[in-house]
């Protein structure tokens, strides 16, 4: 039995990073290759020495694929690629090809000369890095060698988001990545065609979230803000530079000018115009309502949207700044936090996840105060609000993409443990079918049956099509084919004997038994042999039985009926060796009349 | 041998604007719908403000004949005769094929797609259509561009009985080509409804077909989103290449590994100037246009939306830059200008390597969005809508369409410069022949060039491209084949069979199919035991029940006559027993009063004991029995061990 394994390196049962290894058909796949953003250490990257322990790690990967371009996704790219010494094919889609080297590249910049890290991946490792990745479009069949296929489907998490569709042989697997089931302001949601897969390898962040509607969020979002500035306070908005920073300016640019409010609103990030300039370019992979009108309107150029300045920090007033990063562990966002957190009307809204380990995580669950490397300790005043408006699916998107794309099995990553149990529990009642949650390290081995692809022979096909045309319709007559199956260069092919023997030059040889049964039974033998089928015919349902010049044959078994009227009968049967089954079947029934 | 076939029927006589339907595994699946827009030019131009020297034409009527019904539709200019009319178009055969019978439409460029509303409406079609998303785009910016100037000056009387008198007429006009056929524009909700149809697919993506085939558009490398199709079963492929290029300009460059090893290659759609380069042509242009900026006087470039107008400006830009003309305004106008600008720069998937890399920087892939920013290049939707005027000054370079000069903004332009020396008005898209655009327009004191830039392939291109794919079979409109006139470039591949099609013709062509593709159950494989027949070919006996869902065919494990359990696979026999070895099988299995007698062409065997008779030849050995089975299980074991079998 053909079977398919699946090993998380990350993300089993967690949110850290994604790299889940799957292994089908005899090809290994890496599917995305992301780093820990809780970790300062070598924990953070994923722990390539599981996939070989020292040596090239190359002949042991066929293809890496990047399902888009946040860091926990393919932050340890440059790290695989340009430090462990991964040389093989990296497959991603345009925009992430696009975004991915700058959020990388940010995140060097934090590690190295903010922390101080050496033993980093350099910026010309980024770059290079880059130049091995293919890049590819949504639908595009990619046939990474003679038998592994990929294919990407719309996402809708971030711009460039992918699920992939792998296949090897007749095995296939989807991997989602992070995706979204309903549509935002810049986004649409995740399409897949009901492709069944063996398997569907899921996240499952939001599993046990059922959100409410999208209308509901966003004015509360907006409401909060505005009233947090109406009294003077500051607000902070930590988000990674592209993807829910968009939406969410979207969101406030357009509250701003239809309450005409003249509070400043910063996004504080060099980024900005490039940030949205990559959106511009790529607007094929925006929403349709975008994709339409940017002709007349850019919805990325913003109005009352400036540049943040680092010296804004102390100004007194109200005012909206949007930072990075996105979980508050490092950066301006979390200089920003540190000064700000101390004063009750000052609010920090997080539009996000966050996970273990940083201050995001901390102060989502209560903590009153943070303490940092520097023993620096923080008093948190401020208003903490978590909002979810990071895209990713929730239960119902879940099952919903379970509907769409049929498959045959299901594995949750990308998740809590307990949150995935429930899940797993939902879908396996819901659906019928089997649901794993590997851990981190630990195999999942998944057995698919095996579907053989075979060349059948239109000579055959034919001959079994005049015979079952022959016949009045009846949808449930068995329709079989006798054939020689024959397997040549490791292809499989059903041809007729004839065809057989002129391949090889052997001339055949059959067998016929003709066998005579002694029927006394007087009147014409053409009326014995219609009393015979109508015989046959009640015991033989759903097989062809016809008659003519008072012969029948039951599709190859020949029967005819000989003698004077008023006389015995004989009833000859005559089959070929084939036949044997049922020649004997039909023999041994004509002698039990009889008698 | 089984061989179904292919078959091919040609809708168009143009064999740049193609229209096939292929019926292949029965589906009928057509491939582009081109709509030839050549017979506009035997009408005269709708201009888009009145003009008095169209208005003031003499009418034309032939000699010796008084019909007052043709009265006022023929306008005689210079010696040839126009009719007066809103122009029409020649779309793709009807009736050879019923439109209601389609299954698929697949479309390869946007150059190939201007007839869809003719076929999709009012036809009862029900098919799927499929092309990519720039075809789709850009193929509608040509549409209401299209639809937009033939609505502009609506006529009230359509002109119809010329064609009735069309043998009285002086030529060209009486060697219009069924003009009986030829229909006017459809109206803009046909048109959006024909639109709404389309499905988008991008490069690679396989598309099922109802289950019996698989489709593929691969890039073509001729203009933005341009597609040749792969159509393939398991066991057979038939290519269709349409306007493809193997040259390097903006789009992303074609695809040639996908479309080799074909059965069948199915051409059109090549250069319609072969004997200019496209390369030298840009060079020419350049210099024209420099020339007569230099001198004074202003440049006309009659063009299509989009499509080499994207090189063009490209090139012109930076020619007219080094040539110190740097000041001179280039001016674009076309109601979907604007849109055609932007959505270049948005299809990034699309384009050449080259192009695509500043994408990722991120800059514009094309440069004309940096001209549009500093104000080199102007887009206007129109030329009588505010703000052309007020940017419009002269010496400029205008792209403009229509490209036949028939309607458009163009035909103002040429009637405002027609009579001054200085201007120039220089043709590019290879669609129409340039003297006949101008002949309404005579006597014309402008300058005019001819530099027509058709980046499709040429025929020594396609002839190397032919070799280099080796399909089984070519097909391709008569215009490429090697049987016509001496001196004309013709596609001459002598070792393949060709099919030479023409408009209303139907070939069938030899896409031989000796098997299909199924599944077998893998319950059924796991009770087979193959043998080697012979090195490297093993094989076993099958008994399978057949089933086709879905147009997929899957075999199972097939029940036993009796009900219950699987039948046991059959046993085939060959070469022929040994007598003497047989009888002493027999004798093994108990049967020892076997009586051999010799026959005519083998023998017989007597059993005398068991009321049997065993008849022998070479390739036939049958058994009369008695009816029992313990005494057939000997036989057949004993024969068993006298033949080689499976």
């Amino acid at each position: 039995m053909p079977d398919i394994k699946i090993t998380p390196l990350g993300a089993g049962q967690d949110v850290g990073r994604s790299c889940i290894l799957l292994s089908m058909g005899g090809k290994n796949i890496m599917l995305d290759c992301g780093m820990h953003m809780g970790y300062n250490d070598e924990r953070r990257f994923p722990d390539f020495s599981y996939i070989v322990p020292e040596g090239p790690i190359t002949s042991q990967i066929d293809c890496v694929i990047i399902s888009h371009f946040h860091l926990d996704h393919c932050g340890a790219l440059p790290y695989m690629s340009e430090m462990v010494g991964y040389t093989g094919p990296i497959y991603m889609t345009h925009p992430t090809k696009a975004i991915a080297p700058i959020l990388l590249e940010d995140m060097r910049k934090v590690a190295v000369e903010r922390k101080g890290e050496s033993n980093f991946f350099t910026s010309q490792m980024i770059k290079d890095c880059m130049k091995k990745v293919t890049a590819v479009t949504l639908h595009q069949s990619v046939m990474v060698d003679n038998e592994l296929e990929i294919k990407a489907y719309y996402a809708g998490h971030v711009l460039g988001a992918a699920m992939f569709w792998i296949r090897v042989g007749s095995q296939s697997v989807v991997y989602t990545g992070d995706y979204n089931m309903t549509p935002d302001r810049h986004l649409g949601a995740a399409w897949i065609d009901k492709c069944r897969p063996d398997l569907l390898i899921s996240e499952s962040t939001y599993a046990t979230t059922i959100r409410d509607s999208k209308r509901c969020r966003e004015r509360d979002f907006l409401k909060k803000v505005h009233e947090c500035v109406e009294k003077g306070g500051k607000v902070l908005i930590p988000v990674f530079a592209l993807g829910r920073a968009q939406e969410l300016c979207i969101l406030l640019e357009t509250y701003w000018e239809r309450m005409n409010l003249k509070y400043p609103v910063y996004f504080a990030l060099g980024l900005t115009e490039k940030a949205n300039n990559y959106y511009k370019m790529f607007i094929t992979w925006t929403n349709q309502k975008i994709r339409k009108t940017f002709v007349q309107r850019n919805m990325f150029d913003f109005k009352h949207i400036k540049p943040f300045d680092k010296s804004y920090i102390d100004n007194p007033g109200a005012m909206v700044v949007f930072a990075t990063p996105g979980m508050l562990h490092a950066g301006l966002s979390l200089n920003i936090f540190k000064k700000w957190a101390p004063y009750e009307q000052n609010m920090v809204i997080m539009p996000g996840f966050c996970v273990q380990g940083t201050v995001g995580h901390k102060i989502l669950n209560g903590a009153k105060k943070v303490e940092f490397e520097n023993r620096q300790v923080v008093d948190v005043k401020m208003t903490v609000e978590y909002m979810s408006f990071s895209a990713h699916a929730d239960a119902k998107g879940i099952m919903q993409l379970i509907q769409y794309c049929e498959p045959k099995n299901v594995l949750l990553v990308h998740g809590e443990a307990q949150k995935m149990e429930f899940l797993k529990d939902k879908i396996e009642k819901e659906f019928k079918i089997n649901c794993y949650m590997p851990a981190n390290g630990e195999t999942c081995v998944i057995n698919t049956p095996a579907k053989i692809p075979i060349d059948v022979s239109l000579r055959l096909l034919k001959a079994e099509s005049v015979r079952y045309n022959a016949q009045p319709p009846d949808p449930k007559r068995r329709r079989v084919i006798h054939g020689i199956l024959c397997v040549k260069d490791n292809r499989l092919s059903l041809l007729d004997i004839d065809e057989v023997c002129e391949e090889i030059g052997i001339n055949r040889h059959v067998i016929r038994f003709t066998s005579t049964v002694r029927f006394e039974d007087p009147g014409p033998a053409a009326r014995t042999a219609e009393k015979l089928k109508a015989l046959l015919s009640e015991k033989l349902q759903g097989w062809s039985i016809t008659i003519s010049d008072g012969n029948i044959s039951v599709e190859s078994v020949l029967i005819k009926v000989e003698g004077e009227d008023d006389n015995t009968k004989n009833i000859y049967v005559s089959w070929t060796n084939q036949d044997e089954d049922l020649g004997s079947y039909i023999l041994g029934l004509l002698q039990s009349i009889v008698q | 041998m089984c061989s179904l076939r292919a078959v091919i029927y040609c809708l168009s006589a143009d064999a740049a604007k193609p229209c096939f339907v292929l019926s292949f595994k029965e589906l009928l699946i057509m491939l582009d719908c081109g709509l030839s827009a050549h017979s506009v030019l035997s009408f005269l131009p709708l201009p888009q403000v009145p003009s008095q020297r169209l208005a003031a034409l003499p009418t034309y009527m032939p000699p010796h004949l008084s019909d007052p019904l043709l009265d006022g539709e023929l306008k005689e200019c210079c010696g040839r005769v126009f009719v007066d009319s809103t122009p029409e178009l020649c779309p793709p055969l009807d009736k050879v094929v019923e439109f209601s019978q389609l299954d698929v439409i697949l479309i390869s460029n946007y150059t190939c797609m201007m007839a869809l509303p003719f076929i999709t409406e009012g036809t009862g079609f029900k098919g799927q259509v499929y092309a990519t998303e720039p075809t789709l785009q850009i193929g509608r910016f040509y549409l209401e561009e299209l639809a937009e100037w033939l609505s502009a000056a609506p006529r009230a009387h359509a002109a119809r009985r010329w064609k009735e008198v069309l043998h009285l007429l002086p030529p060209p006009l009486c060697d219009a080509h069924k003009p009986r056929s030829w229909r006017t524009l459809y109206a803009p909700d046909t048109l959006a409804r024909a639109l709404a149809r389309v499905r988008i697919v991008g490069y690679d993506q396989n598309i099922d077909l109802y289950g019996a085939l698989e489709a593929t558009a691969v890039s073509s490398g001729f203009c933005l989103g341009s597609a040749n199709w792969v159509i393939r079963s398991a066991h057979e492929k038939v290519a269709y290449v349409s306007g493809s290029s193997t040259l390097t300009t903006h789009p992303r460059p074609i695809n040639q590994a996908a479309l080799r090893g074909a059965d069948l290659l199915l051409l059109a759609a090549l250069t319609q100037t072969p004997a200019h380069n496209p390369d030298n042509m840009l060079g020419d242009l350049c210099m024209h246009a420099a020339m007569t900026l230099r001198g004074g006087g202003s440049v006309l470039i009659p063009c299509y939306p989009s499509g080499v107008i994207y090189d063009l400006l490209e090139c012109l830009s930076a020619h007219l830059d080094n040539a110190g003309l740097a000041q001179v305004p280039l001016f674009f106008i076309s109601p979907v200008a604007d849109s055609s600008l932007a959505y270049s720069n948005i299809l990034a998937e699309w384009v050449s390597g080259g192009k695509q890399a500043r994408v990722y920087l991120p800059e514009e892939p094309f440069p004309h969005a940096q001209l549009v920013r500093s104000a080199r290049l102007a887009h206007h939707r129109r030329l009588h809508e505010g703000g052309f005027s007020a940017d419009f000054r002269q010496p400029c370079v205008v792209f403009c369409g229509h490209p036949s000069l028939r309607f458009g903004d163009a035909v103002h332009f040429i009637e405002m410069w027609a009579s001054n020396p200085l201007h120039a008005v220089i043709f590019t898209e290879p669609d129409f022949p340039y003297m006949e655009a101008l002949a309404p327009f005579q006597p014309l004191a402008m300058k005019a060039f001819h530099c027509p830039i058709d980046t499709s392939l040429n025929f020594s291109q396609a002839n190397k491209l032919v070799r280099e794919l080796r399909p089984g079979a070519l097909a391709l409109p008569e215009q490429y084949a090697g049987t016509g006139a001496a001196g004309r470039p013709a596609i001459n591949v002598e070792e393949r069979p060709t099919l030479v099609l023409r408009r209303g013709g139907v070939v069938r062509c030899g896409v031989r199919r000796r098997a299909a593709r199924g599944w077998l159950s893998a319950e059924l494989a796991a009770s087979l035991a193959p043998r080697e027949l012979r090195p490297g070919l093993q094989a076993a006996p099958l008994a399978a029940r057949v089933v086709r869902r879905d147009n997929r065919l899957r075999l199972e494990p097939a029940e036993a006559v009796t009900g219950g359990g699987r039948a046991p696979p059959p046993r085939y026999e060959w070469s022929a027993p040994n007598v003497d070895e047989l009888v002493r099988q027999l004798a093994r299995e108990g049967i020892t009063d076997a009586k051999v007698e010799a026959g005519t062409d083998g023998c017989m065997v007597h059993l005398p004991r068991h009321d049997t008779l065993l008849h022998l030849d070479r390739h036939s050995t049958h058994i009369f029995c008695s009816g029992r089975p313990e005494l057939r299980a000997a036989i057949r074991r004993a024969l068993h061990h006298c033949l080689p079998s499976i």
